[in-house]
Formats: C-alpha cells, structure tokens, sequence
C-alpha cells in the first residue's frame, strides 16, 4: 500500500516550486525584469500586518513598471517580487531566506514583515553578502550588530513614543511647572518591540529628569491589565504610556473606560491596528498615537506624488481599506529606494548595489529617506497623533503638526 | 513592591477594586474549570484544548456583534454549537484515545488545540476583537471603585449556569448515569449503561460550559485566536487544586484564583499575573505530594 510519508510530500513540494519558478538559476535578471525577493507573512498571526506590506510592495511595483521602470545602463528594466509565506514563524523565514538566494538566485531582497522575522533573516543576508531593504522591522537591535547589507526606511522603535515625553514636558513647562515634575505610568508588553519602545521612553525620561512611577511589564497572551490601571489610578501620574501591540491598545482603552482613568496624557502604541477609534469611541478620544507615517503629511516624492496621492492611489487599487496603513506606505518606499540605488549604481553588482543603497538620499511621499551606517533611516521622524473628535490629527513634531494637543485628554466615558 | 503594599494599606479601597475584579472573573475561570474536571473525572481525558473551546465561545459572541445582536443573546447559541462541535470531536478524536494512555490523549487534545488556533486565526484574523455588551459603568463608594455591569451580568449567568449543571447531574438519568460512570466505568456499563455515550454527552457538555464561559469572556475582556492556552493553564490550576468531582472547590479555587491574579499583578507587576497562577500550582502540588505521603505512612 501506498504510504504518504512527509518525505514524499517535502519532494513533491521541491518539485512543484522548481518547476514553477523554472529558469529562475540566474534570477537577479531576468530579460527584462529584475527579480526582488521576500518571504512575508502571508499566513499566520502576523498575516494582517504582512498583507499590508504585500500590498504596499505590488503596488510600488506596478507604479515603478508602469512609469518607464528602472533604468540600468541604459536599458530599462521591470521590477518582479517573488513570494514566499514564512506563516509567520521566524525560523521558517530564516530558511526561506536561504531558499530565496541559493535556490533562486535573488540577488535584491525586500524585508519581511516584523521585527522578529527581520531579525531571523538578517544574518542570512548578510552571510551572503546580500543587501535587502527592509520596511517592517523597526527594532533598535537590528541596527547594533553591525549590518553591512540591511537597509530600513522606518523610524526604529525607540522613537515611537519619545516624543509623547518632550511634548509632557513642553506642557508640564507651559503649565508653569517644571519638566521635570512630570511623574510618568509605563506598561510595555514584555516582547523585543515593546520594550525598545520602552527604551526610547526611559532615555528620554531621563534626560528630562521624569520620576516613573509605575513600570509594569504586560505578558504576552495579554488580556488584562486592570491591576496596572488600578494603580494609575490611586498614584496619579501625569502621563500614562502602554505598548502591548493591538492587544495592548484594545486591552487599555476598553480598560481605561472600564475603571474611568482620568491621566491627562495617555499614550500607546497600534491605535490604528486596534481600531480604537471604531470599537472605544468615546474611551479612545484624546489619545495620543504614534505612526510612520500618515497621508496628511506634506511628504511628497517622484514617484507617487504627495502622501495623499498615494493614499487615494492604494485605495483605488485595493479594494476594502477604509484608511492606508503605515505598513503599507513603507514598504512601497522599500521598494522605491530599491529603483533609486539600482539606477545610481547602475550596475547589477551586489557590492556596487550595496554602496549606491548606503549614499541613498531621497525625499519621497513615505518621508526623508537617507540611511546611517548602521543601517536605519535618520531622515524622517515618528509623528504623534491624537484621536480628536474620532480622527487622528497630527500633533508633534510641531513642523508636521495639523492641530493643537488637546490638553488635558478629554475620553467620553 | 513594599510601595504598593503601603498604598493597599493606605488607599484600603482599592483592595475593593482588586477582589471585585478579580472573583467576578474569577466566576467564569471557575466555569471553565469545571468542565475541565467533569470530563477529566470521567473521561480521564485531560483536555488541553479547553482554553480553546473557551476562545471558539467568545467568537460567537463576536460574530452576533458583528451581525448586530446583542451578544447575550449569543449564550444559549454558543452552548448548543458548542455542543454539537463537542459531540463531532468526541466521536472524531477523542473516541478514539480515550482508552489509550495518558500521552496519547494529551497530544491529541494539544493537537485538536493547535488546529483550532490556526482555524480561527485563517477565519477571523489576528486581531484582537471584543464584543461590546453595551452595559453601563457603576460607580460605588463615591465613584473611587468601578465596577462594569458586565462584570455583574457574568457572574449572575455563570451562577446560574452552573446551578443548572447541578441539578442536571443530580436529577436527570444522564447526569445519573454519568456520575455512575464517573465512579466505575466498568460497573456502568455492566449495569447498562452506554458509556460510550455518556463520554460523547459528556465532553460536549463541557464544550458547551466552555463556549458560554467563552461568551462572557469576550463581553469583559479581549479575545484573540492564541489566548486559549492561559484559560486552559488557569483551568488545570483550578481542577489541581480543588480536586475532581468537587464542584464547591472548583469554585472557590476559581474565585481565588482570579483575585490572587489581580492582587499579584497590583503588588508585583502585570508581568507576575500570569507566573502567579503558575506558581500557585506548584505549590498546590507541593502541598498534595506533602499530604498524599502523609496518608501513605497511615496506611503502611
């Protein structure tokens, strides 16, 4: 009798990808097309998230292909990406990542989605000297080991609520008070995300001399957090500060409601994912959310025009998205840094590819972008919005800003 | 800790805060719990898909939000999906390792876990959801304790339930005949009973216990396709400590249980919520192991 064995079913799966992808030995170029790779989570629990970034690099892609392409040597190219799904676990974006270069021949690598993912596949990159840039894993660790070939486009992670502590302190000033009598609440999920997030935040609390009063680290399987409100409610503090994810942005605000917190500045992580704005109407106003990016920024670049003609071009193209996520923007800027370094380098060269990537300079609808050497992008910054009469106005920096902090926050409980 | 320590004893109304938080969901790990221990008292299958079972409960709830209904209503809907779910599963899996040991049932249940996780993931996302009840804030002691109504609602059901579930075991031929079960097995079936049939009914009643449980869940917290595992953690604490067939212990080990949660995650952190449900179990071991040599030497 037959036997089905994972063996067989391992070769059969070989077989049917060779065959597939047939005459991909020497898959850099193609003709006329030059092959990018990514495996992204197109399944699994970061499959929203990575999706979105799918979304953002086709659409990058087919905007390249369809104003003239890449222009190398003379000699215009059409840009492909090839996918694999890593369902989400990293140790299957590691070997992806191994099967992508060896088998494939990819020479050009666009990142995955997550700082996990991005973390499993870097030092695959790297061994090969293979340069990939990467729009979903903001981690600051990915930026302190040395990289040679990984290049990000977003703002790292220690940012992302930063500017909510210089912008208590601005008002803390205002109030007549001193920055420094600002008395700070934290609740960081305890995953390599949230607590670089946290990170940034102790830094800058530091620098400013901010007492923290409450540090509370969320598990992971997150569901409640009522203990930790509890006390922000006896002690008080000036500014409370959560990053769980969208679990943690959902777990607070309905929280926040449920136990009626009354801190004058709250401040989270993933707003947007968590859809809090829809599901905590009235316990989600005043929040303050930090984002990459966001299509009522003045950015604006070749190819896709302002931030807002990208945002009504994603929408056009992809069908049930009411607002773009930043997740998608960036990796279409991914994407556009890869056309900008290939036609600089003008050369299919790795190295070649990997110096022209390293000098890039370039204003697009995403934002500045321009790369230290560690890798990240200094060029543009995180923006902080706050949800004000159930839209998301930006208020910091104050060379962005649309609208005015509402201080204090003002939840319709 | 020593500071949050001084201020429970500073502030004593937020000892309110925390117990009542705490024992009000307490009352529903209590209900999940309990399934667990009814099917592991007859079944000896260890279910560690009931966290699970609890998660699939509270989807429903979310896709009668989503439908429109108020997701109360969801309740009776999910115990009877639940329970025809149960019944499949019996019939497709656990039929099939229930007299095998004890290895064979564990991974099939972590298996029938995993599928799950993955089948809701694919159906509904990664995302958070919750289902929103609509139920009003109340405000006791001049509005320094909060207290969802929801919270209230919860445990009115789960105490309802869990009263039908008494009667039911007490009064009707098949919770005769599934304590009978319960006690001999052997006997049962000699006497006439179809065992069979009494582990089928059985472990969906559980799944049903475990969908209403999951139901209130998502009314008061959040769910996500990957939460099942703490609720089934929390449930084998529960049934460890309070013993199988001991329905009074479960509930006070589930009371206990959420309230030692809430008050280690004031004290301590939210980062030892969790760890202290691990922990207690340890030490309910412990004290199980010290008690069981005791009876041992007694005997010898």
């Amino acid at each position: 009798m037959f036997q089905f064995k994972p063996i067989h079913a391992a070769a059969a799966a070989a077989v049917a990808l060779s065959l597939g992808l047939a005459g991909t030995a020497d898959a850099k170029v193609e003709g006329d097309t030059i092959i990018l790779g990514s495996a992204i989570s197109l399944t699994g629990k970061y499959s929203t998230n990575g999706i979105h970034a799918q979304n953002g690099y086709e659409l990058a892609v087919k905007r390249i292909n369809e104003t003239g392409g890449v222009t190398v040597g003379g000699k215009s190219y059409k840009l492909k990406v090839v996918y694999y799904d890593d369902e989400s676990t990293p140790a299957r974006g590691a070997q992806l990542a191994e099967r992508l270069i060896q088998q494939d021949g990819v020479k050009f690598m666009l990142g995955p989605y997550s700082s996990g993912l991005t973390k499993a596949i870097a030092p695959v990159t790297e061994k090969y000297k293979i340069p990939m840039v990467e729009a979903e894993g903001a981690s600051r660790s990915l930026f302190t080991q040395g990289y040679k070939y990984l290049f990000a486009v977003l703002s790292t992670s220690e940012q992302y609520l930063a500017s909510s502590i210089e912008l208590a302190g601005e008002i803390a000033v205002k109030n007549g008070k001193k920055a420094s009598d600002v008395r700070i609440a934290m609740a960081f999920e305890n995953d390599p995300f949230s607590q670089d997030v946290r990170a940034g935040v102790m830094e800058d609390a530091k620098k400013l001399g901010m007492k923290i009063v409450i540090d509370d680290k969320l598990p992971r399987d997150l569901s409640d957090m009522s203990a930790t409100l509890t006390k922000v409610k006896a002690l008080k503090p000036d500014l409370l500060v959560v990053s769980g994810h969208s679990k943690g942005a959902a777990t607070a605000a309905r929280q926040l409601q449920e136990l009626r917190i009354d801190t004058p500045i709250v401040a989270m992580t993933h707003c947007e994912a968590a859809q809090v704005t829809a599901k905590f109407e009235g316990a989600s106003e005043g929040l303050l959310c930090p984002t990459q990016w966001a299509e009522s920024l003045s950015y604006s670049g070749a190819a896709f025009g302002s931030a807002g003609d990208y945002d009504k071009l994603f929408k056009a193209t992809f069908s049930g998205y009411k607002s773009v996520p930043y997740q998608a923007a960036q990796a279409s800027a991914a994407v556009l840094v890869w056309k900008d370094a290939l036609e600089r380098a003008n050369s299919f060269d790795t190295l070649k590819v990997r110096n022209a990537l390293s000098a890039t300079d370039m204003k697009t609808f995403y934002g500045g972008i321009k790369f230290s050497a560690a890798g990240n992008n200094t060029a543009k910054p995180m923006v902080l919005r706050q949800i004000q009469s159930g839209k998301y106005a930006v208020v910091a920096p104050a060379k962005w800003a649309s609208e005015k902090v509402v201080y204090p926050r003002n939840p319709n409980y | 800790m020593w500071d949050n320590i001084s201020l429970l004893v500073i502030a004593p109304l937020l000892n309110v805060q925390l117990l009542m938080d705490g024992v009000l969901i307490g009352a529903i790990f209590a209900l999940a719990a309990y399934g667990l221990a009814l099917v592991w008292g007859v079944t000896n299958v260890k279910n560690l898909a009931q966290g699970d079972f609890v998660i699939m409960g509270g989807y429903i709830a979310y896709v009668f939000t989503t439908l429109g209904i108020h997701p109360i209503l969801a309740l009776p809907v999910a115990m009877v999906l639940m329970f025809g779910f149960g019944w499949i599963i019996y019939r497709l899996i656990i039929a099939h390792v229930i007299e095998r040991d004890l290895f064979t049932s564990l991974l099939a249940t972590f298996g029938l876990a995993l599928v799950i996780q993955q089948t809701l993931n694919l159906i509904f996302g990664p995302d958070v959801q919750i289902a929103e009840s609509g139920f009003d804030i109340l405000f006791l002691f001049g509005g320094q304790v909060t207290l969802a109504e929801i919270k209230l609602v919860a445990l009115v059901l789960a105490g309802l339930l869990a009263a039908m579930i008494v009667i039911f075991m007490k009064t009707s031929r098949m919770g005769q005949a599934i304590r009978a079960t319960a006690q001999n097995a052997r006997a049962a079936k000699i006497m006439g009973i179809d065992t069979d049939r009494v582990y089928a009914f059985t472990f969906a009643m559980n799944a049903a216990i475990c969908g209403a449980a999951g139901v209130l869940i998502s009314m008061i917290w959040v769910i996500q396709p990957f939460f099942g595992i703490s609720y089934s953690i929390r449930s084998f604490v529960i049934v460890t400590a309070a013993g199988l067939g001991n329905l009074p212990g479960v509930i006070i080990a589930g009371l206990g249980l959420g309230a030692a949660e809430q008050f280690s995650g004031f004290v301590l952190g939210a980062e030892f919520q969790q760890a202290t449900v691990v922990g207690l179990l340890v030490l309910v071991l412990m004290y199980r192991q010290i008690q069981m040599r005791r009876q041992r030497r007694v005997v010898s």
